[in-house]
């Protein structure tokens, strides 16, 4: 089944330790550093770079700040509307849970393997957004039960609920409560596995068909070639959609924690 | 049957998943154009539920992937 030369679509998703770090253990587990540990630094990195280039607080903004600026707005706006203004707090996790995920999945787009870099994306790995799921979750527990008590359990009890389906729709909603994290980090952690599966496979599809020949490199090929770069686009999209409901749905979350619906 | 082929055939079933989870994202954002047409002063509004029924409908399609993945590599 598997033939000679043909491309692996999961090789692109392999951790390998880097600069020799591959024995590094504290006690016992392993810490090697490796190519999502440096492409996660890479993404702090320019993210870093891209808000200090802003940062200047100019009374006339050049372009770069109205850039920095127009992210912050978009991130206070998202919390304004769906949190009201005891979100303002969360501006800064929002922002800065946003602003990674979408550089992550950016750069892991870019076509630096042009030049022999290939990127990873650190976000294609369920360990990394599970994580980041989890960071979003035990914040929602944190405050709702800071600022609720025991009373944050009444969110298993939606307004409303007839008495005769109080044995039923609580316990709906504590899985459906429960089931966040999980969705959280899969959503983000798949849409960006399929969509790099989904380029490597097409491109396996150019390479095959060019090499039997020109007959089947022009009908299989060229639309092939065609329908990746479309891809690519509509990958752009998707790295910046997966962010954006990230965020969305954290700030949703938060939201049930403040205000207790 | 050989479990290697059912494996593969089970992965492939799962991908109508990814089809049906089309249909449902199609209709999220139908649904959403034909009443931002009808009033577009109220359309701006309710991007942010435009966006969570397209995060619901979206990740129902992602499972089908996973099913299909974890048969093809894990299982």
């Amino acid at each position: 089944m598997a033939e000679q030369g043909k491309v692996d679509p999961m090789h692109q998703f392999m951790i390998e330790p880097l600069f020799g770090t591959d024995q590094w253990a504290i006690a016992g587990h392993n810490i090697a550093f490796t190519n999502s540990a440096l492409w996660m630094l890479i993404t702090v990195g320019v993210l870093f770079a891209f808000v200090a280039g802003g940062a200047k607080g100019q009374t006339v903004p050049g372009r770069w700040q109205v850039m920095v600026e127009g992210l912050v707005g978009f991130i206070d706006n998202l919390l304004a509307a769906n949190v009201g203004p005891k979100g303002k707090k969360y501006v800064p996790y929002i922002f800065s849970l946003f602003s990674f995920i979408l550089f992550s999945n950016v750069l892991g787009l870019l076509p630096l393997g042009l030049f022999g870099v290939h990127p990873f994306t650190a976000t294609s790995h369920f360990t990394v957004t599970g994580v980041l799921a989890i960071l979003s979750f035990s914040i929602v527990l944190i405050v709702g039960f800071k600022r609720h008590g025991l009373h944050f359990f009444s969110l298993f009890v939606p307004h409303g609920t007839p008495v005769w389906l109080l044995w039923l729709i609580p316990f709906i909603e504590l899985i459906s409560f429960l089931v966040r994290p999980f969705s959280l980090a899969l959503r983000l952690f798949v849409a960006m596995m399929a969509g790099h599966v989904l380029l490597e496979v097409l491109s396996s599809f150019v390479i095959s068909s060019a090499n039997s020949g020109v007959l089947w490199g022009a009908v299989v090929g060229l639309p092939s070639f065609g329908l990746m770069i479309a891809i690519c686009a509509l990958e752009i999209l998707v790295a910046g959609i997966q962010a954006y409901v990230f965020a969305l749905l954290t700030s949703l979350y938060l939201n049930d924690a403040e205000n207790l619906h | 049957m050989e479990p290697a082929s059912a494996k593969l055939i089970g992965a492939g079933l799962a991908a109508i998943g990814a089809g049906v989870a089309a249909l449902g994202v199609g209709n999220v954002f139908g649904s959403f154009l034909e009443s931002a047409l009808r009033n577009p002063g109220a359309a701006d509004g309710q991007q942010g539920r435009l966006f969570i029924g397209f995060a619901a409908a979206e990740l129902l399609g992602l499972l089908s992937f996973v099913v299909a993945m974890i048969l093809i590599l894990v299982a």
